[in-house]
């Protein structure tokens, strides 16, 4: 290539030029498919079009996140093209994948997770896309979308909230009341069991659910500070207070549902849909579970109890799902506008539509639609002082899977060995923390 | 260039850019064979292709791997960028050896898998060889089905087995009434029970492998030793233990081989079944969940490697020393 005068660049007429560029053309034409399939783009810009790196894999969200593309273009005029990943093996990669050739935008998550990557400078910040969108957001999810310096890095898109489900025709019949201290949740897990219900289902084969209980026991007894400083690491696992979440699970383990290591979510959901537990402590995915229409309706959730009055249930946990943008777009005005139509309330409606075992992280988005569930998923959600992620959103996830999950599943099996248990969390966390 | 006479041809092609100069020298020089001419500069060029490329690849994939990742262990490294490496020195390797709680439990499971291995399928293994070698009738039709599991994916095989552990659903319990509350079998959940549970399934496996490696070699043995034996009078539990077994000496050195290295290699089964959880971990599956990742502990994992490399070692240089003393005897 020869520059002229004037900057403009002219195409070299040599042979040796000539075979260049066929020969790119070439290596091109078959690196493409190549590329895309294995996560990223290789094409040069196309003003009409934005890539996006998507771990919706599942047939409900999949088709959900279609419907906003295409209402996307419709309004926009630019295509979204979509690499979809099976969601574990997108998380497994995402590593490779943000410092190969990311796709423009990308499907992740809010908390640690999100800011890790910010800090790494894997990520482009968009504060000029919540400049328009910030007016659609409550001031938590607003937060909940910035790295640690400060910019935002985050669109949130839907949220769901962690709570202890119950089936609505059980508590009739046997005359249950929702327990608001833990006092009470003692009394009706005891009743439970006199009445021949595992009081609770629990499935910790994947070694994340016992995460979730850790998590409501420790900000209802410390309070979300504390829990949050833990979280980053910055108060000691042997602390009294880390011990008097365990010494409450550890009372209220005996009402879970026995072999819980062994059985998966799933499985322990069913146990819920047929009856033969009285609650279940997840997130309100556990409505996926419910197959039949009457046993979805028949569903139910309440807060887990106050076990400090100081603290009461004013934080709830609510793992939230969006988008972020890699750190060199390809077509940047075009992720930019993707990234502020997902940030409407109309995008967020769209999803909603299809998948309503979750809730819109926008005020705006219309709840005239919700199901009773998720009307009451998004009053505890907008109504909560604070907002948790989950502990492997809101720590190191090398920590939390390489440390936690397995130092959980021990405790589940064995509740005896606390002590120990949590001086060794301790000491794997200091080398964990320091590096 | 010598003039003694050379067997292999590359030994003796001139350097190159000596150009045909160099070949009419050589040809002066009287060499008895006619190798020279025989290897034009595009047969050169095959050639150093031919062993160049597998070379390059072997380097590049085995040994630049395997070293770096003991230069890894040294580090930490979180895997984004190579200027996030720390040289740490010994640290991970004091780590691992006193913090973390899963690595002794790995190094014994995989102690305990090879020992396994060895006690109950290979025996089972070299008694179907035998029976099999008997020609009963449907031999056949036994050989396929004991070696049916070997032909399938071990991660097949763990869903399978999965399908009979489940401890709520699953087979056993069901039909032993297991799955209710107070006489509960967690045989996936309970670390007393399920590293033995997945060494059912993988025995399973282990045995059809091990029946076909000694029924080969026991088509091997001459007839005559048998008949030899017979005559003595020797019956056939004496014939097996003094004339057959003595036999299959060069089977039972690979029996070994083979199963030390289902031994350290095991992985996937127990993946499958539940990740490696408490009561089943093994080194590979501790390399794995350090690696694999969103914000990986690349060097931490590489140290769990170096250690599983350092026992593969030690198993290996041993047999190679002793095959090769054998070889260099004959």
């Amino acid at each position: 290539m020869h520059l002229t005068p004037s900057g403009l660049s002219v195409p070299g007429t040599s042979r040796r030029t000539l075979l260049r560029g066929i020969g790119g053309a070439a290596v091109l034409g078959a690196g493409v498919p190549l590329l895309s399939a294995c996560g990223g783009s290789g094409t040069a810009a196309d003003p009409k079009t934005v890539t996006v790196g998507s771990n919706a894999s599942d047939a409900v969200p999949k088709k959900a996140f279609a419907e906003i593309y295409a209402a996307f273009k419709k309004q926009s005029g630019i295509a979204v093209d979509v690499n979809t990943k099976d969601h574990n093996t997108f998380q497994e990669q995402i590593n490779s994948y943000l410092q190969g050739t990311p796709d423009d935008v990308f499907h992740w998550f809010a908390g640690y997770r999100m800011q890790f990557f910010a800090a790494k400078g894997l990520a482009t910040s968009i504060d000029d896309v919540w400049d328009k969108i910030g007016g659609n957001f409550p001031e938590a999810m607003k937060k909940l979308s910035q790295g640690e310096d400060g910019k935002s890095y985050f669109v949130p898109l839907y949220t769901y909230p962690w709570a202890l489900f119950y089936r609505k025709s059980v508590f009739q019949e046997k005359g249950y009341e929702v327990p608001t201290t833990w006092d009470q949740l003692i009394a009706l897990c005891k009743q439970m069991q006199k009445d021949k219900l595992v009081p609770i289902a629990f499935g910790d084969k994947d070694a994340w659910p016992a995460m979730g209980t850790f998590d409501q026991l420790n900000f209802r007894t410390n309070g979300y500070d504390f829990h949050v400083e833990l979280m980053a690491g910055k108060v000691a696992w042997t602390d009294a207070k880390v011990r008097k979440t365990f010494d409450l699970w550890t009372e209220l383990l005996p009402y879970h549902q026995e072999g819980a290591v062994g059985r998966t979510w799933q499985d322990a959901a069913q146990t819920l849909v047929s009856k033969k537990a009285g609650m279940y402590l997840l997130g309100s995915f556990v409505g996926q579970q419910f197959s039949n229409k009457a046993d979805l309706d028949d569903l139910d959730f309440f807060a887990f109890p106050e076990i400090d009055p100081a603290y009461g249930q004013d934080t709830v946990e609510a793992p939230t799902d969006g988008f972020m943008m890699s750190k060199a777009p390809k077509n940047k005005s075009g992720a930019v506008k993707l990234m502020e139509f997902l940030g409407t309330p109309e995008a967020e409606q769209i999803y909603l539509k299809a998948d309503p075992n979750v809730v819109a992280a926008s005020t705006k988005a219309d709840t005239s639609s919700y199901t009773p569930l998720q009307k009451k998923a998004y009053e505890m959600i907008s109504g909560a002082k604070s907002l948790t992620q989950f502990m492997d959103r809101d720590s190191r996830p090398d920590f939390t899977s390489t440390v936690m999950q397995p130092a959980l599943q021990k405790f589940i099996r064995d509740p005896k060995g606390v002590d120990s248990l949590l001086s060794s969390i301790e000491r794997q966390k200091k080398t964990i923390f320091a590096s | 260039m010598t003039t003694t006479p050379t067997e292999s041809p590359e030994a003796a092609t001139p350097p190159p850019g000596s150009g045909p100069a160099a070949k009419t020298a050589t040809t002066a020089t009287k060499v008895p064979q006619g190798h020279r001419r025989l290897l034009t500069r595009h047969d050169r060029l095959t050639l150093g292709l031919m062993a160049g490329l597998p070379t390059f690849l072997h380097v590049a994939l085995v040994w630049v791997t395997a070293l770096a990742s003991i230069a890894l262990a040294f580090t930490t490294w979180d895997g984004i960028g190579f200027d996030s490496i720390k040289w740490v020195g010994l640290h991970n390797f004091e780590e691992l050896f006193s913090n973390n709680p899963q690595f002794w439990p790995a190094v014994e499971h995989n102690i305990v898998w090879f020992v396994a291995l060895i006690l109950i399928p290979t025996p089972l293994g070299l008694f179907l060889a035998v029976q099999l070698d008997k020609q009963i009738r449907f031999s056949r039709v036994y050989q396929t089905a004991f070696f049916l599991p070997v032909v399938m994916s071990l991660a097949v095989i763990g869903f399978v087995w999965q399908l009979i552990y489940n401890p709520d659903t699953g087979l056993i319990n069901s039909l032993i009434g297991a799955n209710e509350p107070g006489h509960y079998i967690d045989w996936i959940g309970d670390p007393d029970l399920n590293l033995w549970a997945i060494l059912v399934a993988a025995s399973w496996r282990h045995t059809g492998y091990m029946m076909i490696l000694y029924l080969a070699g026991l088509k091997g043995v001459d007839p005559s030793l048998r008949e030899a034996s017979a005559l003595d009078g020797a019956n056939e539990w004496q014939t097996f233990k003094n004339v057959i077994f003595p036999t299959l000496r060069p089977t039972n050195t690979v029996v070994l081989v083979v199963t030390i290295i289902e031994a350290l290699r095991a992985f996937d089964l127990v993946f499958v079944f539940n990740k490696g959880a408490e009561g089943t971990e093994l080194l590979s599956i501790l390399v794995t969940n350090n690696i694999i990742g969103e914000s990986s502990r690349i060097g931490y994992g590489s140290a769990i490697a170096v250690v599983l490399l350092v026992i593969s070692l030690a198993v290996i240089i041993p047999y190679l020393i002793a095959t090769f003393r054998k070889e260099r005897r004959a």
